[in-house]
């Protein structure tokens, strides 16, 4: 990793924690817990395009520590935690077999992320009642992957346009 | 390979869409909840309660205290002063047939279901 990617990774987790907060800040009440936007995963998604799944991985951690620290408080870190662990090891995995393009990998994510919140929420409040919510997180899911998957594949060219490469 | 990804893409939101819809059909279809939690003390009805409206019912007479919870479609015996706690400890239902069952005060809470709730009953 050279200092253009440290700086790279720096930018991204700054972006990452920016549509964290941005996020928060719009009141979308679903009725859902764990139903979210997802924007921070638009600068998982170009890091792990750009600079790898290493990367990817860390800025993601450092990414979900830091608003915890800042907006949130223990649950919430809980609940970003394991969502976000297991959103960014399935893209890493489904990039890796590079049969998906990028919107496809961003709807895993998305996915992935609202399965791992709601069974943090099933362990923490000791009951598997949730299950009911999971049909809708997976369709929001779906939704809010493919839109932040679009915005991610618009990011991602205009930094191609910059000089950045994609990372093989 | 462009194409080809974005029929992968498609299978994968498929798949998605299909997890999705077998969850709710379990769910609702396969697992029916049972609708309406009767408590009944020494054999006589003190309560009727939809499992669906969060709440609570307490129980107290010579043979002691209980409290029985609804929440979030499930019930359970928060706190009971027998002295096994049995009724406590059998924890979280949900299910038509289910039971909860305090011997020393003789409360039994039992979650009854909709029409065919028999075939439910173990």
């Amino acid at each position: 990793m050279n200092s253009r990617d440290v700086a790279f990774c720096g930018v991204f987790t700054a972006l990452a924690m920016i549509f964290s907060y941005i996020e928060a800040l719009i009141p979308i009440s679903v009725g859902i817990p764990g139903a979210k936007l997802g924007f921070a995963n638009i600068a998982i998604l170009v890091v792990l395009y750009i600079t790898g799944a290493k990367a990817a991985f860390f800025v993601d951690v450092l990414r979900i520590l830091l608003t915890s620290i800042l907006f949130g408080n223990m649950a919430a870190f809980i609940f970003s935690i394991s969502g976000g662990l297991l959103s960014v090891a399935v893209m890493i995995v489904l990039k890796r077999t590079d049969k998906f393009s990028m919107t496809g990998i961003s709807v895993a994510g998305g996915v992935s992320h609202n399965i791992g919140q709601l069974a943090a929420a099933a362990v923490v409040m000791q009951t598997a009642g949730i299950v009911y919510y999971l049909p809708v997180l997976l369709i929001a899911g779906v939704i809010t992957g493919v839109v932040n998957g679009c915005v991610a594949g618009i990011i991602k060219k205009c930094l191609h346009k910059a000089g950045f490469r994609d990372i093989l | 390979m462009g194409k080809k990804k974005m029929l992968h893409d498609l299978i994968l939101v498929g798949a998605v869409l299909a997890a999705a819809l077998a969850v709710y059909v379990l769910v609702n279809v396969l697992g029916r909840d049972g609708q309406t939690v009767v408590v009944t003390v020494d054999g006589t009805v003190i309560a009727e309660k939809p499992i669906t409206v969060n709440d609570a019912v307490e129980i107290k007479d010579a043979d002691g205290y209980n409290r029985v919870v609804i929440d979030n479609r499930e019930v359970y015996m928060e706190s009971a002063d027998c002295p096994d706690k049995v009724c406590v400890k059998t924890g979280r239902i949900s299910r038509a047939g289910e039971t909860i069952v305090c011997l020393p005060h003789k409360v039994v809470v039992e979650i009854k279901g909709g029409e065919d709730a028999d075939a439910v009953v173990q």
